[in-house]
């Protein structure tokens, strides 16, 4: 076997992060900022590298064995043999899944640094920034190349971790430090069941290992639970989908991700787009094989994926906020990612993930190119024709737009066109059955992407200027900003193009893929003739969805600039309700929040706290001082006194000692 | 011979009456002689004992030891006693005990 220099040495990946971050967060606080992103970008340039060639040599040794390329590096957790050799070690593995995270992670995350160096440029706080982020990726790729659930969880709580630093950047802004408060305490609900799932996989299965789990899954013929059983898989593939939702900002705890845009822009472009709120995408799939075991759990993740896909959409149809409008897009594209889980096309998700990666990654840095060039400026009511002032960043949004809105040959097309397909082929021939109603919700969202994306484009870029010049001094931004963006735009487009040879009758290039990992997937029921045309059909459906949202928004925000107002007034309730999303803050602050805060502060301080725990404390203490005031008058500094002491304990020694021959003595006297 | 039982009965009444003294006595120097009455008390059962004691015992004459050790020390702490009601007396210009009131802080 020839030697796989980086293979073998697989944690080098996530520690050049964690290096970073250490040195930046240790020491960066004097260094100049030219310093600190040197070593954040040598570090996370690195780790890319190192990934590229990890990824290079996983290939060919793939190639040799066909199977993941998985190695322990020390225990964990190890109970030794009198508590049943239980152990969790510290163990990293490598197979195609991981591959095009570990890709995405370090290229996207690596563009995003790049990025930053010049966004961040005239912030406070530049070492901080960095430090954080650089932890974040550690903690991702910790994530994404763990080989037992115990140590994915590692990662899953170090990005949430992350994700907190970073939406509460500017924690002077009460509303940032909120929002990551929020991000938190809602993801703790997520990772309750998260924990609950692998409690249970592990009572079942009495590993958390993947590859022992899965085979220990296979062999034994689990029976398959169909629709309404709840039996492990179920339970167990709920509760691990519960942690998803918290993660990846599915209804109904999707609520913190849109207040996550307090962070500063390219946080959101790699935390709140392209990385870490996709880990729930990759949980489910890593898992693939439980839910496979149950109907009754991809039902439900494929209902709660387009439910938020749709709900989401609907929302960010009238919100002002530019970065606002790209968060609900996110939920909703997310959503997508888990309606292909759902209907069983994992590879589908993960290929949405990936091109989704791309686009929305390079929409949100788009949109923090607008907000420099504008001066901070969020609210899109107060931008327009900025097309001809900043010109790369304009045509690079376009690209990522269109990508998104699903035409070809961008990426989001052939992603988009996957998951739709399998929606609608989820039922073989039969007609009528939950596939299509699923299909319908789904397609009509892609219509209403297509609606805000370019109602998002022709606020900003085009239509009259409804900004103050002398006020705003509108300026393109440094090249280490649009860097990156051409990159991003560049993978935007060709990202799709490995699934292209699907639509001509070829073979999906990154289906074929990831086929080892979740087998390849055929839609059932249908011959492949069959399948080619309705896929080519859906194809065309969907760019005529997305045509009519274009268009719709063409008509809308540029020739009848007043229509839209008009429209707000004639749907007035309809209007309030998305502008108030739906009211679901309010609902939770009524139902959850006030009473938690109602008990915290009338039970769990006023009472627990103050009466038991500080009572208890008190109490000892002021007992104590009670004892002590009224024996203290015994200590009279009378010698006399002492001496009547001496002769009453002596007596009391005596009787002490002499009892058991005092006693008959007494029982004499008082008979 | 004189029965062992009377030895420690005067014993005991020697002792009592020292205690009763010690406690109820106001003279310092009445209390230290009751000191020295109680310390003769066991003196007195000490050496009764060890009349008592058979010779095969090999432990004859242990009890008479320990009435040395107990003279030795009862003469270090006259001395030392001494000294001190002398202090008491020079400074409070009298010997009752219910002026040695300072021994706290």
């Amino acid at each position: 076997m020839p030697n796989f220099p980086i293979l073998e040495h697989l944690w080098i990946i996530p520690l050049l992060p964690l290096l970073g971050a250490t040195i930046n967060g240790l020491f960066g606080a004097t260094w100049p900022n030219k310093v600190v992103n040197t070593v954040a970008l040598s570090a996370t340039g690195l780790s890319f590298l190192s990934a590229l060639e990890a990824v290079r040599e996983f290939l060919g040794y793939y190639q040799q064995t066909h199977r993941a390329f998985r190695k322990e590096f020390f225990d964990w957790i190890f109970t030794g043999a009198s508590a049943g050799n239980f152990r969790i070690g510290f163990d990293l593995q490598m197979d195609q899944l991981t591959v095009v995270m570990v890709l995405v992670v370090t290229g996207v995350g690596f563009l995003i640094h790049i990025y930053s160096t010049g966004y961040m440029a005239h912030e406070g706080g530049y070492y901080r920034f960095f430090s954080y982020l650089n932890l974040f990726m550690f903690f991702m790729l910790i994530l994404v190349l763990a080989a037992n659930y115990v140590l994915l969880f590692v990662g899953w709580e170090g990005v949430g971790l992350a994700s907190y630093l970073l939406i509460g950047f500017y924690f002077l802004k009460k509303s940032a430090s909120d929002a990551g408060k929020k991000a938190f305490i809602v993801n703790r609900i997520g990772d309750f069941g998260f924990m609950l799932g692998m409690f249970l996989l592990f009572r079942t299965f009495h590993t958390l290992d993947f590859s022992q789990l899965f085979a220990a899954v296979e062999k034994s013929g689990w029976p398959h639970e169909a629709w309404g059983v709840f039996g492990t898989f179920t339970i167990a593939s709920l509760l691990l989908f519960m942690g998803a939702t918290g993660k990846s900002a599915q209804l109904p705890l999707y609520v913190w991700l849109p207040d996550a845009m307090e962070g500063p822009t390219p946080v959101s472009a790699l935390i709140h787009a392209a990385t870490m709120v996709t880990a729930g995408v990759y949980v489910v799939a890593r898992s693939h094989i439980f839910f496979q075991h149950s109907e009754t759990a991809l039902v439900v993740v494929a209902v709660v994926g387009c439910a938020t896909a749709f709900f989401a959409a609907t929302i960010g149809l009238v919100q002002t906020d530019i970065k606002r409008v790209l968060a609900y897009s996110t939920v909703s594209q997310l959503g997508y990612m888990f309606l292909a889980c759902g209907v069983g096309a994992f590879g589908a998700g993960i290929f949405h993930l990936m091109t989704h990666a791309f686009f929305k990654a390079l929409l949100f840095l788009a949109a923090g190119s607008v907000i420099h060039a504008m001066g901070g400026e969020q609210d899109m009511r107060h931008m327009g024709g900025l097309s001809s002032k900043i010109k790369v960043t304009y045509w690079t949004m376009l690209i990522a737009t269109i990508a998104i809105a699903g035409f070809p040959p961008l990426a989001g097309f052939f992603s988009k066109d996957a998951i739709l397909f399998a929606t609608f082929a989820v039922d073989g021939e039969q007609a009528g059955n939950g596939g299509h109603i699923l299909y319908a919700i789904g397609l009509l969202t892609a219509l209403l992407t297509s609606f805000y994306m370019f109602r998002l484009v022709f606020l900003t870029f085009h239509g009259k200027q409804r900004y103050d010049e002398h006020h705003v001094h509108v300026h393109e931004s440094p090249w280490s900003m649009l860097g990156p963006l051409v990159a991003l735009a560049a993978l935007s487009v060709v990202g799709g193009w490995v699934a292209a040879p699907a639509l001509w009758g070829g073979v999906d290039q990154f289906s074929e893929f990831l086929a080892p990992i979740f087998g390849a997937h055929e839609a059932p029921g249908l011959s492949e003739a069959v399948a080619h045309s309705l896929e080519l059909k859906l194809a065309g459906v969907a760019i005529v969805a997305a045509t009519i949202g274009l268009l719709t928004a063409f008509w809308l925000y540029l020739r009848q600039p007043k229509k839209p107002e008009q429209l707000a007034k004639s749907l007035q309730p309809a209007y309030k309700t998305l502008l108030n999303k739906y009211y679901v803050d309010e609902l939770y602050a009524a139902t959850v929040v006030r009473p938690l805060v109602w008990i915290s502060d009338h039970v769990l301080w006023k009472i627990v706290d103050v009466e038991a725990i500080d009572g208890t404390v008190n109490g000892i203490a002021s007992g104590a001082t009670a004892i002590g005031d009224s024996v203290r008058h015994t200590q009279s500094g009378n010698a006399r006194s002492y001496a009547t002491w001496v002769v009453v304990g002596a007596l009391v020694v005596i009787v002490i000692v002499f009892w058991p021959t005092l006693r008959p003595m007494l029982g004499m006297v008082t008979k | 011979m004189v029965p062992t039982q009377y030895y420690l009965i005067l014993s005991a009444i020697l002792f009592g009456l020292g205690v009763v003294a010690f406690v109820f006595r106001r003279n310092i120097i009445t209390i230290f002689m009751s000191i020295e009455l109680m310390l003769n008390a066991v003196n007195l059962s000490f050496v009764a004992f060890s009349q008592a004691m058979p010779a095969t015992s090999g432990h004859k004459l242990d009890g008479q030891i320990f009435v040395l050790f107990v003279i030795v020390v009862a003469a270090a702490e006259a001395a030392v006693g001494l000294g001190i009601i002398i202090l008491t007396a020079r400074n409070r210009q009298s010997l009752n005990v219910e002026r040695v009131n300072l021994l706290k802080l």
